[in-house]
């Protein structure tokens, strides 16, 4: 096994009475992109404040870099960047003057500021005071401060929160270039599947505190199983072709049919083959089950 | 140590543009300067009551102390007090703050250590500006007998009497401030303590030394009376001894907080 960056054993987390974080146990391997998935309070935000050591965790619970981080906490810190909820800003300074700001507390060189900026675009916007910002410039400062020590370990919490769909293209690529040409590890969250599908390498699932999947994107790819939804003009004779021609029928709703996805030339082939049997197909195409219904398939497999 | 200083260092960078950095430039100057110019203006009534220069000298810092130590500085620390916690409660960055790779305590401290010492310049302001605008007022009228006697023993004896007895306020303000987030809490806790504390000063309770909203009035009334050459004196004692144990309280507050 790789080495691991993250790694939490058992951990249990309290909010007064409430477990927020139950027997939570990640492994992040060196140099992925960690997609960290979950409805809104499933308690990723407070998994990534442990993380960050601002929510104290039992001890040797949470490992940075191998290290304990109760005990470690000030070299762990070194070593990663974060972005929590919205992103941290000094809303009297200036966007360069925020960065300043960060470079006389990690002690490193001001062009490095300027580095930043121009790397998440916000040159222009330099002098602007940062509360005049959009959420979108907002997220980019922030993002921004995450990168400004060149950290080993990025933890960045929903990022593109707020951003455009060019942002958001623009963010990606950015994650997927600092993992793969940096060797960056980087743990994102999001409660959007359709996001992470897009960019890890490996998938976290957690749920009321509980993590429910952890594997590969691939693994999870297994797991969401694919299917066909088919519209055609009579749906009992189709349903009577369908079954005579040995293919497993999952559901009848809303006058649509419901087949499992083997391949798109497995798709091409039944749709010929409906033709030729004279039915008219008003549609067939391919679907992936959401979040949601991914969610209650793994929770029933747990 | 050097966590410590780029934390002190990161204070004054994120506060130069803010009232509270102004405030104690501003308010030393601007209160100084309006008494220089009642001074200026009233010239011939004040130097036909033929003042002795030590007495001259009196009268004169003595409009600033008065209104300074009873009420200004008293609200001017429960400003500092709030605005220095305040820029982090605002921008919600305390857990940016305390996510970058630097000891709890440095950040604790430093920000603490920042208010000391902007109370301490607009102290220090205060006395160099009462001297200063004397030996302005001399220039201007030469009438004016403020040549004859040098105030600076006293001057930087009484402020700096000043400067130590509002530590207590500062250091039980900053505890307030750092635990919430709001604003009443801090200024109204703050306004009410700043009342009790100059009746309970007036009226000569023996044990008002024990408020530190009282320490500055007593401070300044034990000045006016014999005592002005002792530094430390029971409220000055007391005032430290409050300011020690509510920036280790502080301290374990920080220390276990818990960024939600």
């Amino acid at each position: 096994m790789k080495d691991l960056i993250i790694e939490t054993r058992g951990l249990n987390y309290y909010f007064g009475n409430q477990k927020v974080v139950d027997d939570l146990s990640l492994k992040v391997e060196k140099g992925s992109i960690y997609g960290f998935l979950g409805p809104n309070g499933a308690g990723k935000t407070t998994s990534i404040k442990i993380l960050l050591n601002l929510l104290k965790s039992p001890a040797d619970t949470v490992f940075l870099f191998g290290k304990e981080i109760n005990s470690n906490r000030i070299a762990s810190l070194k070593r990663l960047g974060s972005l929590v909820e919205q992103p941290a800003i000094y809303a009297h300074l200036s966007g360069e003057e925020n960065l300043y700001n960060r470079c006389i507390l990690l002690g490193i060189n001001r062009t490095k500021a300027k580095e930043m900026l121009r790397l998440v675009g916000l040159e222009d916007a330099a002098g602007k005071k940062a509360g005049k910002y959009s959420l979108g410039m907002k997220q980019r400062l922030g993002i921004a401060l995450a990168l400004l020590s060149d950290p080993e370990l990025l933890l960045l919490d929903e990022p593109t929160n707020g951003l455009d769909p060019n942002g958001i293209i623009e963010i990606r690529n950015l994650m997927i270039e600092l993992a793969t040409k940096h060797q960056k590890t980087i743990l994102v969250s999001s409660h959007l599947l359709s996001e992470i599908e897009r960019i890890a390498t490996h998938v976290g699932i957690i749920n009321k505190g509980k993590l429910l999947f952890q594997g590969t994107i691939n693994e999870l790819h297994d797991l969401s199983k694919p299917m066909i939804e088919l519209e055609i003009n009579d749906m009992a004779r189709g349903q009577d072709f369908l079954e005579k021609n040995g293919y497993q029928i999952l559901g009848i709703k809303d006058k649509k049919i419901t087949l499992p996805f083997v391949s798109t030339a497995e798709c091409g082939k039944l749709n010929t083959l409906l033709i030729q049997h004279g039915l008219t197909v008003y549609s067939i195409y391919q679907i992936r089950k959401d979040l949601e219904h991914l969610f209650l398939d793994i929770t029933k497999n747990n | 140590m050097r966590s410590l200083i780029i934390s002190l260092q990161s204070e004054f960078y994120k506060s130069r543009k803010t009232l509270a950095f102004w405030a104690s430039i501003l308010l030393p100057l601007v209160i100084c300067g309006l008494i220089a110019f009642g001074f200026f203006s009233n010239a011939d009534k004040i130097i036909k009551m033929h003042y002795p220069p030590q007495v001259l000298w009196m009268t004169f810092s003595g409009s600033a102390l008065g209104v300074m130590g009873m009420l200004i500085l008293p609200f001017y620390v429960i400003f500092m007090a709030f605005s220095v916690n305040n820029i982090e409660h605002k921008n919600d960055t305390w857990k940016s703050l305390f996510a970058q790779p630097l000891n709890k305590l440095s950040i604790y401290t430093a920000k603490y250590l920042y208010a000391v010492i902007l109370i301490f310049i607009c102290l220090f302001l205060f006395a160099l500006l009462t001297f200063l605008s004397g030996h302005l007022l001399q220039a201007l009228n030469s009438g004016f007998s403020f040549k004859g006697f040098s105030p600076v023993e006293i001057l930087s004896k009484t402020y700096f009497k000043m400067f130590l007895s509002s530590l207590g306020i500062l250091s039980l303000q900053f505890i307030i401030s750092l635990v919430w987030s709001d604003f009443l809490k801090p200024m109204g806790i703050g306004f009410v303590g700043v009342i009790a504390g100059i009746i309970a000063a007036t009226k000569g309770w023996e044990h008002a030394y024990l408020i530190p909203y009282s320490q500055p009035t007593l401070a300044l009334s034990m000045t006016k009376s014999k005592n002005m050459d002792q530094i430390f004196t029971q409220e000055i004692y007391t005032s430290l001894i409050y300011a020690l144990l509510f920036f280790i309280a502080g301290y374990f507050i920080v220390s276990r907080k818990s960024i939600k």
